[in-house]
């Protein structure tokens, strides 16, 4: 891959200011202040939480605290999404920070996933790797690693360690032999809609790189029809015209997917300033 | 999910072959791809591990239903409780998210016209 560092490193360095407030409905006694914190992008919510679930917890009857969720403007947070996504979708159009509310009981079975503990997320996170790996390498790379690899990448995000992370990464990024990766691994997201992910190619048959125009136009075309929607990644409103390899390469969220949110433009005009 | 146990015994009964796309819709009509789009796409389960093998192993999954369906459908069909755990992997590599379309994981890993996931009642790959 092209060695653009300095993009790397500002694409890890994203975060967004959060306030966790804990849900009304729950507090038994004395009301607690709310909580701020700047949370990274490319994190997942259980990985920032544990302090705060503890300190919430101790102002909700004891006998009703169940496992941890978290609320936005009613809609549970899928907690397996990155935090960059999340906010993408949910949260830009309102002001900063980001105000989320806590909650201890009536967790939503149905709408989502348990996690009861960093192991959850651990298993998470290796298999939507491995997932994006089958689609660039046919998993060849990421079989090819050791334990210990997999292991220092692991850490490298939970501690949000660039140092750490990137040079193992490093290898998941790279073309092997003449080829290019074979698909691009991608998802978009709409609002509370499941998300779209197909088989897409880098070029096209003759040989043209692809941008993200392409990809948008092959996944989404009713979409693209439409000039009321904003693309975001990683909050960036990113030029339609950029190359989808190049993107992958230097976009892709820790797990090695791209992530692509769509939102109208009605709902996120103040969203520019981020 | 309770409310979709009602719908397996048709799952079961309109499972396989050719005529499980769309009824009589006029999708039927495409051109066979991996990514036809299809209402139901054919999906193969099969052991790993100490998981019991499944008589029937062949099915047809509609696509908007979530992966959790499937694991919740094993679950049923093999006999275990629900509060047992059942991983499922695709290529014997990694376990899709559950509240994946299987439509989606069908597009993007599917073979020959189905999709082979793996099933077992611990970890087995990764």
């Amino acid at each position: 891959m092209s060695e653009d560092r300095g993009i790397l490193r500002s694409i890890w360095d994203g975060k967004i200011p959060v306030c966790f407030t804990l849900s009304q409905d729950e507090i038994i006694a004395e009301k607690p202040e709310p909580i701020y914190q700047m949370v990274p992008r490319i994190t997942y919510f259980p990985l920032v939480t544990e302090k705060i679930s503890k300190h919430l917890a101790q102002y909700i009857d004891k006998e009703k605290q169940g496992e941890m969720w978290l609320e936005c403007d009613g809609v549970p947070i899928k907690w397996h999404y990155p935090i960059g996504v999340l906010y993408d979708l949910l949260g830009s159009s309102g002001s900063l920070p980001w105000k989320l509310t806590v909650h201890f009981q009536d967790f939503p079975d149905d709408e989502i996933m348990h996690c009861l503990s960093r192991d959850v997320v651990e298993s998470h996170f290796m298999s939507t790797l491995k997932e994006a790996d089958a689609l660039k390498h046919r998993c060849n790379v990421i079989n090819g690693m050791q334990k210990k690899d997999h292991k220092q990448m692991w850490t490298g995000l939970c501690h949000d360690k660039f140092d750490q992370f990137w040079p193992i990464n490093k290898r998941l990024m790279e073309h092997t032999g003449d080829d290019l990766f074979k698909y691009i691994p991608f998802r978009i997201y709409q609002n509370d809609l499941p998300f779209i992910q197909k088989l897409f190619k880098p070029q096209s048959e003759e040989g043209h790189e692809h941008t993200l125009d392409d990809l948008l136009k092959f996944a989404v075309p009713e979409l693209m029809e439409s000039t009321d929607n904003t693309i975001f990644i990683h909050g960036i409103e990113v030029p339609l015209h950029s190359p989808l390899l190049w993107l992958s390469e230097h976009f892709s969220y820790p797990d090695n997917f791209l992530h692509i949110c769509i939102t109208q433009i009605s709902t996120q005009e103040s969203s520019k300033e981020w | 999910m309770s409310t979709e146990q009602g719908n397996e015994s048709k799952t079961e009964a309109t499972a396989v072959g050719r005529d499980d796309t769309a009824g009589t819709s006029a999708e039927m009509k495409e051109p066979t791809s991996p990514t036809v789009n299809k209402l139901k796409v054919d999906v193969l389960l099969k052991p790993a591990g100490d998981a019991p093998i499944m008589k029937k192993k062949k099915w047809a999954v509609e696509r908007h239903k979530k992966v959790a369906y499937i694991a919740d459908f094993i679950k049923k069909f093999i006999k275990m409780d629900m509060g047992e755990s059942l991983f499922l992997y695709v290529n014997q590599s990694f376990s899709p998210a559950l509240d994946t379309e299987v439509g989606c994981v069908y597009d993007c890993f599917g073979s020959d016209g189905k999709l082979v996931l793996h099933y077992c009642k611990s970890q087995a790959w990764g």
